[in-house]
C-alpha cells in the first residue's frame, strides 16, 4: 500500500527556489478567516482595561479606584501597588556597556510616573466596554516633576533628571574606535592631516512602527499552566522572558503567537501589558484579553529611531576619504526595554557604509527622558547610520565640486574586492556597488532626468527637480551567536528548525522563525520541496507556538531566510542522510551506490530502481523492515548558527519635483536595485523592498512622533501620525543583482529591511539637490511642505533648530571639532 | 438595549443592542464576524470597512442602530458562496497583502470602487483607496491587484482566467508578472 502517487512525466520537477510562488497564507487573509488574538473567545474570558498616566513625570500621591471597584460589570481593579511585589522588572537584554544604568522598567507604575501613558491600574470587567467605561471612575493625584524631553539639555550638568535615584540621565556612553579595535588607523591623525573636513549634525526624528494589527493579548490559567496569545514577533523570547519577569516556570508557559497583523519592530518587545495579563490571570485564575485601542498603541508601544547625530567626515582634495567619526545622542526614553540601548549600538558598525574609510570612531549616548521608551523598528539603528553617511558623502561632494555619485565611487569597495573587512571589523561578504548602480541608473532614466533638471534650473522653474543617491548596505541574518556575546548581548542568534515525515509522506516544517506577513509557509514550503524533491503543496510549515515550535529565536533583523532558512535546509539534508540508510537496505545495496535526485533514491547506473523518499516514510513509519542498529524514523532537526552576517546592498535612487512657491515636495520617480542574494520567491522579494521602501520614505517625507512641552504625544492617533496612504506614495521602479551569500546554504542576504534602510537618504539628497542652488543645505526629516517652503525662504533646515547648529565646523581642518565632547 | 434586525451576509439576526454599540463591535463580537478588524479609533484606516446597503462604510462609524433594517455584507460574505471574489482573487494572485490585517478593508473599498469605476488608472485607484491604510506593501501591489480584478471584471481582458477557486486550494503556481532572476 502507498498513499504516494506516482510522478508523472519523465522530466525533472521544476526548481522551487526562484519560482515567484503565488502565497499559502493568502487563502485566509483574503476571505477573514484569521485567527488575530483580539479574535479569541474563551469561556468565562475577563477583559481589561488599563488606567494611563496623563502626566510625563509626576509622583503618585494617592490612587483611589473604589469607584471603579462598584462599576457595573467590573470584577477586580488592580493597582501597582497591588502588584509591586509580583511584577519584577522588564527585561532589557543588551547592556551594551558593563556600566550601562537601567532603572529597572515596572509593568505599571507604583510611586512613580515618568511617562504619558504609563500604566497605572488595570480594570478587569465582564466586557470590554464595561472596563474602558470604568477607567473614567479610576482618581489618580499626581504630583508633577519637571519634564526632561530634550536629549541636548538632558546631558547637561546640572539637568532635571528622569530617574532622581541615578546621577544623570545619561545611561551608557559606547565606543567603538577602529584605531583601538585594530581595524583602522587613528582618527584624530586622519582629521588632523586632511584637507577637507565636514560636520553636519542630523535629526534622527522619533518614529512609531505602528503595525496594522493593535497588540493584544489573551492568557488562559489551566491549574498551574498557562497558555499566552499574543501579537508578538517573538513567542519563543517572550516565553522564557516572561518566565523570568513573573516567576511562572517557563515550562508552564506556553506562548501561541497566531495570525499576526505586522510588527516591524515593533512586536519584538516584552510588553508590560504582557506580564500584566499573566500576573492577572494567576490572581483570578480566570481567561483574560487586553485589546489596545490605536491611541493606547501610538502612546505606550515602544517607538523607533530619535537620535542627533554629529557626524564628522575628512577626505583630501581629490575625493579619497580619510576618517569618519560619528557621534550620537540615542534618546532611550523613560524606560530600557528589549533591546533599547542596543539599537545604536547595532548602527555602530554600517557607519562605514560601503565606503573604504582608513579611520572611524563612533561614540553613542543613551539618554533617558520622559518619554515612551525607543527599539526596534525597521531596520534598527542600520537607517540612522546610512542616513548619516549618504548624507554626508554628499555634503562632501558638495563641498569638493564633485558629482556625488564620483565620489562614492571613488571610495567605495570594488567587486574583486569581496570579502572585505571594514574599517569597523565586518567581513562584507559578496557584491557589486557598480553593477548594481549601473542597472539603478538606467531603471531612474538618470541622464534624462539631470537634463530635465539642468533646463529647469536655467529656466528659474518654481518647480526644480532633483535627484538622490543612495548606495548603501547593511548587516543582516541576525546572528552569529558569539558575536552577539561579544556585543554583551543576552541571547545567540542561532535558528531551529524539524522536518517530520508523515506517514501518508507529507511533510510538515517546524521553524522557529516567526512570520507576521513575510510569506514564510511559502518559502519555508519551496525550500523544502527543493531540497527533498516533494512536491511544493505536500509540505506544511508550523510556527509561532511553543508547544510545536519548541525552539526558536523568532523573526527580526532580516533573519528569518538567512538563519532560520538555513536550519530548514539542514534539517532536510539530515532527512535525506537518515532516509538513504533505510533506502540501501530496502534496495539491498549500498549506501556509496545511491544517488539521491528529484526525491527519490536510486542505484548508480540502475535504472527504475527508485525509491521516493515519501515512500520512505511510509515505510519507517510501518517500521517493519529496517536495518539494525538505528532508530525508525527519518525525522530530522537542525540548529543553524551563522559564522558571519550576511550584507545585502544596493543602489536607490530618487528622482523629486521641489516647489519653490509651496514647499511641496513630489516623488517623480523611484528607482532601486537590491542585491539580497538568492532569491527564493521574487513575489515576496519584491514586496519586501516595496514595503520597505513606504517606511523609508514615509521617514523622509511623512512621519513624526511629537511630543509638546509638557510630555504630551501630539501625534497620538492617525490624524496626526501620518502613515502614508497609497496616493502619497509613488509607483517604484524595482530591480535585483544577485550574489550569493557565501555564509549560508541558500546564498541569501535579507531583504525585510533593506526598503527601508536605502530610501531615506535617497529622498532627503534628492530633495536637497533640488534647492541646493538655492542655499539650502539641509531640511529636517520629515520634509513637510512648511519645513521646505521655510529652508528655502528663510534659511536653516525648516524645522525648529538652526541647520547644523552646533556642529557645522569650518571646513579648515584645523577647526575640526574633538570627537569627544567638542561637536557639543 | 435596542433590538435591531440586519441582514449579514446572507442570514438575518435580531438582537439587542446597546444604543452606542458601534457596527464593528456588534459584527464582531456580538455575530461573531471577525473577518472584520479594527484598525484605528479615528476611521482613518479603513480596516473595518464592510458594505452596508451595497456602499462601503468604516464599520466603526457607523453605529450597529442605524444599520437595523439594512443588508451588510463582510470580506466572509463578499464572494456569495464558494470561491472567491475577483478582487479576492486579484489580492492573492498580485501579492496585494502581506500581513493581511488591512486586507478585508482594502478588499471591501477595491470592491466599491470598482464599482463606480470600472476601469480606474493607478492615480485613480490610489485615490480611491486612499481611506485604508496598509503598512506593508507599500501599496504598489494592490494598485495592480485592484486594476488586475477590473480587467477580469470587465470581461476576461488581458487574458485573465474567469471564473473563481475555492479558498481551500488557492493557486499558489508562480506568478507571470514577476521577473524571475536567472
Amino acid at each position: 500500500m502507498t498513499a504516494v502517487e506516482e510522478r508523472t512525466g519523465a522530466a525533472a520537477p521544476e526548481k522551487e527556489i526562484g519560482k515567484a510562488r503565488r502565497r499559502k497564507e493568502d487563502a485566509r487573509l483574503i476571505t477573514g478567516r484569521t485567527t488575530w488574538t483580539d479574535n479569541m473567545v474563551l469561556p468565562g474570558m475577563l477583559h481589561l482595561a488599563v488606567v494611563r498616566s496623563p502626566v510625563a513625570h509626576a509622583r503618585i500621591s494617592n490612587v483611589d479606584v473604589s469607584a471603579a471597584r462598584e462599576a457595573p460589570g467590573v470584577v477586580a481593579v488592580f493597582t501597582g501597588r497591588d502588584l509591586a511585589e509580583e511584577q519584577g522588572s522588564l527585561p532589557c537584554a543588551w547592556p551594551v556597556t558593563p556600566d550601562m544604568v537601567n532603572p529597572g522598567h515596572p509593568s505599571i507604575a507604583v510611586d512613580q510616573v515618568n511617562h504619558v501613558g504609563e500604566a497605572v491600574a488595570v480594570i478587569v470587567a465582564r466586557s470590554k466596554a464595561a472596563a474602558q467605561d470604568a477607567v473614567e471612575l479610576a482618581d489618580i493625584d499626581y504630583e508633577p516633576l519637571p519634564v526632561v524631553l530634550d536629549m541636548e539639555e538632558a546631558v547637561k550638568d546640572g539637568a532635571d533628571l528622569v530617574h532622581d535615584h541615578l546621577e544623570s540621565n545619561t545611561s551608557y556612553h559606547f565606543v567603538f574606535d577602529a584605531g583601538e579595535a585594530g581595524t583602522g588607523g587613528d582618527t584624530e591623525q586622519a582629521f588632523s592631516g586632511a584637507d577637507v573636513v565636514v560636520s553636519r549634525r542630523f535629526v534622527q526624528q522619533r518614529l512609531i512602527p505602528a503595525f496594522m494589527e493593535p497588540r493584544s493579548v489573551v492568557v488562559q490559567p489551566q491549574g498551574d499552566n498557562y497558555t499566552m496569545w499574543s501579537a508578538t514577533q517573538i513567542p519563543h523570547i517572550l516565553r522564557v522572558m516572561a518566565a523570568m519577569v513573573t516567576g511562572i516556570p517557563e515550562h508552564k508557559l506556553r506562548v501561541i503567537a497566531p495570525d499576526v497583523g505586522g510588527g516591524f519592530g515593533g512586536k519584538l518587545q516584552v510588553n508590560p501589558e504582557e506580564i500584566l495579563c499573566l500576573l492577572i490571570a494567576r490572581r483570578l485564575g480566570k481567561p483574560v484579553k487586553w485589546t489596545e485601542t490605536r491611541s493606547e498603541s501610538l502612546m505606550t508601544a515602544h517607538h523607533g529611531r530619535d537620535q542627533v547625530q554629529f557626524v564628522d567626515i575628512a577626505a583630501d582634495r581629490e575625493g579619497n576619504i580619510l576618517g569618519l567619526r560619528v557621534r550620537l545622542l540615542a534618546d532611550m526614553g523613560a524606560y530600557l526595554r528589549l533591546i533599547t540601548p542596543g539599537v545604536p549600538a547595532l548602527g555602530a558598525f554600517m557607519y562605514p557604509g560601503i565606503y573604504k574609510f582608513p579611520a572611524y570612531r563612533f561614540e553613542c549616548d543613551g539618554v533617558f527622558t520622559n518619554k515612551v521608551p525607543t527599539d526596534a523598528y525597521r531596520g534598527a539603528g542600520r537607517p540612522e547610520a546610512t542616513f548619516a553617511i549618504e548624507r554626508i558623502m554628499d555634503e562632501l561632494a558638495v563641498e569638493l565640486g564633485m558629482d556625488p555619485l564620483e565620489l562614492r565611487r571613488k571610495n567605495w569597495i570594488d567587486a574583486a574586492e569581496f570579502p572585505f573587512t571594514t574599517v569597523a571589523g565586518l567581513a562584507y561578504d559578496s557584491g557589486d556597488y557598480e553593477a548594481a548602480t549601473q542597472q539603478a541608473l538606467q531603471l531612474l532614466g538618470y541622464d534624462e532626468l539631470r537634463e530635465e533638471q539642468r533646463r529647469r534650473r536655467e529656466s528659474g522653474d518654481p518647480v526644480q527637480l532633483g535627484i538622490g543617491i543612495s548606495t548603501f548596505t547593511e548587516m543582516c541574518g541576525l546572528a552569529p551567536s558569539r558575536v552577539l556575546g561579544s556585543l554583551a548581548f543576552g541571547a545567540g542568534g542561532w535558528e531551529h528548525a524539524s522536518i517530520r515525515m508523515l506517514p501518508t509522506g507529507k511533510v510538515e516544517v517546524v521553524t522557529g522563525s516567526t512570520p507576521h506577513g513575510q510569506g514564510h509557509e511559502t518559502a519555508w514550503s519551496q525550500l523544502v520541496a527543493d531540497s527533498l524533491g516533494v512536491p511544493f503543496e505536500d509540505v506544511e510549515v508550523l510556527h509561532g507556538d511553543t508547544a510545536i515550535s519548541s525552539r526558536g529565536l523568532d523573526t527580526y533583523g532580516s533573519r528569518s531566510l538567512v538563519v532560520g532558512g538555513s536550519a530548514v535546509v539542514r534539517a532536510a539534508d539530515k532527512v535525506i542522510a537518515k532516509a538513504r540508510k533505510i533506502a540501501a537496505h530496502l534496495l539491498e545495496a549500498s549506501e556509496d551506490d545511491l544517488e539521491f535526485a528529484d526525491g527519490k533514491f536510486s542505484v548508480r547506473g540502475t535504472p527504475g530502481t527508485g525509491l521516493g523518499i515519501q515512500e520512505i516514510a511510509l515505510a519507517i513509519f510501518a517500521a517493519h523492515d529496517y536495518p539494525e542498529g538505528i532508530e525508525p524514523s527519518i525525522d530530522a532537526d537542525a540548529t543553524f548558527d551563522p559564522e558571519n552576517f550576511s550584507f545585502p546592498h544596493g543602489t536607490h535612487l530618487c528622482a523629486m519635483e521641489v516647489d519653490t512657491e509651496t514647499g511641496f515636495v513630489k516623488i517623480r520617480k523611484y528607482a532601486s536595485v537590491d542585491d539580497v542574494g538568492t532569491i527564493v520567491n521574487p513575489l515576496i522579494v519584491e514586496g519586501q523592498v516595496h514595503g520597505g521602501l513606504a517606511q523609508g520614505i514615509a521617514q523622509a517625507l511623512y512621519e513624526e512622533a511629537i511630543y509638546d512641552a509638557d510630555g504630551n504625544l501630539t501625534t497620538g492617533t492617525f490624524v496626526d501620525y501620518l502613515v502614508p496612504s497609497a496616493a502619497d506614495l509613488p509607483h517604484f521602479d524595482t530591480g535585483n543583482t544577485v550574489h550569493a551569500a557565501p555564509g549560508n546554504p541558500i546564498g541569501a542576504k535579507g531583504v525585510g529591511e533593506a526598503g527601508c534602510i536605502a530610501s531615506t537618504p535617497a529622498v532627503v539628497n534628492a530633495a536637497l539637490d533640488a534647492v541646493r542652488h538655492l542655499g539650502v543645505t539641509d531640511i529636517r526629516m520629515p520634509l513637510t511642505p512648511e519645513r521646505v517652503w521655510r529652508a528655502i525662504h528663510q534659511g536653516g533646515d525648516g524645522g525648529d533648530r538652526a541647520a547644523a547648529r552646533s556642529n557645522a565646523q569650518a571646513v579648515d581642518s584645523s577647526d575640526a571639532p574633538s570627537t569627544s565632547g567638542g561637536a557639543l | 438595549m435596542t433590538p435591531i434586525t440586519v441582514r449579514v451576509d446572507g442570514a438575518s439576526y435580531t438582537d439587542d443592542v446597546e444604543p452606542r454599540t458601534l457596527l464593528v463591535h456588534y459584527l464582531r463580537e456580538q455575530l461573531g464576524k471577525v473577518g472584520t478588524v479594527v484598525g484605528c479609533d479615528t476611521s482613518n484606516c479603513g480596516a473595518c470597512t464592510v458594505h452596508l446597503d451595497g456602499e462601503a462604510v468604516k464599520s466603526c462609524t457607523v453605529l450597529a442602530v442605524q444599520a437595523d433594517g439594512s443588508e451588510v455584507t463582510t470580506i466572509e460574505g463578499v464572494a456569495g458562496g464558494a470561491g472567491l471574489h475577483p478582487v479576492q482573487k486579484a489580492f492573492h494572485e498580485m501579492h496585494g497583502l502581506q500581513c493581511g490585517y488591512c486586507t478585508p478593508g482594502m478588499i471591501m473599498a477595491s470592491i466599491d470602487l470598482l464599482k463606480d469605476n470600472p476601469d480606474p488608472s493607478d492615480d485613480e485607484v490610489r485615490e480611491g483607496i486612499e481611506g485604508n491604510l496598509c503598512r506593508c506593501t507599500g501599496y504598489q501591489n494592490i494598485v495592480r491587484a485592484v486594476r488586475h480584478a477590473a480587467a477580469e471584471m470587465r470581461g476576461g481582458a488581458n487574458g485573465v482566467p474567469s471564473g473563481s477557486v475555492s479558498p481551500a486550494v488557492v493557486d499558489t503556481a508562480a506568478a507571470p508578472h514577476v521577473a524571475v532572476q536567472s
